[in-house]
């Protein structure tokens, strides 16, 4: 079991490779379909752009988890916070890797063209228990909403993790844990 | 006649839409835990255990089974000798919201499919059959869009032979892949017209998965136990790490259709199948 921390650095993350089980600890932001076109808008890139208004948080070494919690029950940290489907943020993944995101966590495989991005840049992607939404809350230590609250459970969240388990999707060599590929 | 006040139903669907939410259905607890005795690939296992643990966690500490909450669809039997005092639908949906709230679940619903809009509770996805009797039977399936987005429909020739209605629904789970949380159950709907196949694919995923349905006949019975192997030997496997459990179950409902067609719909389930369903 490999235990890596964030901000991930360029030799943490090299040395995984697919398959790995990692654990992994420190600040990690959630962000889903609608989070992710907002983000390459305020930065100015991608469809309809504007000009720069910048991100609400440091991408560069960052790690994004593509979640949308249940609603926070009194007393508990969150609600239910398991992954969702990796492949419908392909659109936006190559250029949040551009401005220096190095780690995504979600369920299921990546397109062609993003499984060459991170190669190209040397990220990796994660995945994560999927629909074990309930079992991952208790790795869950701090959350907050610091962006795009209005998209309710598709708001971006500062969550702290404490040794989230992880397995490596795909590598920074390219590399993916699935053998059959499509 | 018998008198049924919409408060009644929508306490009645509070209630069930809490309970598909946090108490995995014990068929699919049961296959999950069969599963696991079988699986041998080791990461395999490792995911098998933490969907089982997942469940016992969701019961007792009151969080969702998982955090897609769904669309919730709803199948309403109504007899017809039952009157309603008020508005049905309405109950229904003040039902799924007030269910929703208590239950810390999540508004996965847009009220707009173009141009989206704020996440809200309901509209759930109704569905309405009139039967025999003075009962009021309701059952809600909270349905995830990581699995939903798999469904597939395939309107055939009438002469398409069995084979090739196979390996679409095989190819329809291959295609899934890892995608959508499997292992999975695999409704099927055979027949009627575009719309009913795709309904009925729905429905079949209501009925329990570890036991052959007598009202189906035999064949369906053996079309069933064929498809279940021939995905299994797709080796997708937990989460897609692959090994032999790539499906709990596949469960078929067919109609009759018209002599120029051959409907076959597909709706996956991922493993957090949720249903609950009770009777007024
Ligand atoms: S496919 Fe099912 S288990 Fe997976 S995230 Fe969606 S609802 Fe949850």
């Amino acid at each position: 079991m490999i235990k890596i921390y964030t901000p991930l650095n360029k030799k943490s993350v090299q040395r995984l490779k697919a398959g790995d089980e990692v654990l992994l600890s420190g600040i990690i932001y959630t962000a889903r379909d609608q989070a992710h076109k907002r983000l390459v808008r305020d930065k100015g890139i991608g469809k309809g752009r504007g000009r720069d208004k910048g991100l609400p948080f440091n991408i560069e070494n960052a790690v994004i988890y593509y979640c949308g919690p249940t609603k926070t029950p009194p007393g508990k940290i969150i609600g239910s916070c398991g992954p969702t489907t990796s492949r419908r943020m392909d659109e936006f993944t190559p250029q949040l890797l551009k401005l220096g995101l190095k780690g995504m966590i979600g369920k299921g495989d990546r397109s062609p063209g993003v499984c060459a991005a991170i190669k190209k840049y040397k990220a990796v992607h994660f995945l994560t228990f999927a629909g074990c939404a309930a079992f991952l809350n208790k790795y869950i230590k701090k959350a907050r909403v610091i962006a795009y609250k209005d998209l309710g459970p598709g708001a971006i969240y500062e969550l702290e993790v404490k040794d989230l388990p992880l397995f490596v999707g795909i590598d920074c060599r390219g590399r993916s844990i699935y053998k059959t590929k499509k | 006649m018998k008198i049924i006040k919409t408060v009644q139903i929508e306490k009645l669907v509070a209630r069930l839409a809490i309970e598909a939410n946090l108490i995995l259905r014990r068929d699919v607890y049961s296959a999950l835990r069969r599963a696991y005795l079988q699986e041998k690939n080791q990461r395999g296992r490792k995911v098998l255990k933490a969907i089982i643990d997942n469940a016992a966690i969701a019961r007792e500490e009151k969080l969702a089974i998982c955090q897609d909450t769904g669309m919730p669809c709803v199948f309403v039997e109504l007899g017809q000798e039952v009157i309603i005092k008020g508005d049905l639908k309405k109950a229904i949906n003040r039902g799924i919201e007030k269910g929703y709230k208590e239950g810390f679940f999540r508004n996965s619903i847009v009220k707009d499919p173009l141009f989206r809009g704020r996440g809200q509770y309901n509209p759930a996805m109704i569905h309405m059959n009139i039967v025999l009797g003075n009962k009021l039977k309701i059952t809600i399936l909270p349905k995830g869009f990581g699995c939903e987005n798999k469904a597939r429909l395939k309107m055939f020739n009438p002469t398409a032979r069995i084979q090739e209605v196979k390996k679409f629904i095989v190819d329809t789970v291959k295609d899934a892949g890892p995608d959508a949380c499997p292992p999975y159950i695999v409704g099927v709907g055979i027949g009627g017209t575009a719309d009913y196949a795709c309904l009925m694919a729905k429905k079949a995923l209501l009925k329990k998965i570890d036991i052959r349905h007598s009202t189906v006949d035999r064949l369906t019975c053996k079309l069933e136990k064929q498809l279940l192997d021939e995905i299994n030997r797709l080796s997708i496997g937990p989460m897609g790490f692959g090994g032999k459990v790539t499906c709990l179950g596949v469960n078929i409902e067919t109609y009759p259709t018209h002599i120029a067609g051959l409907p076959v719909a597909v709706n996956i389930s991922c493993h957090a199948l949720r249903s609950a369903s009770s009777s007024l």
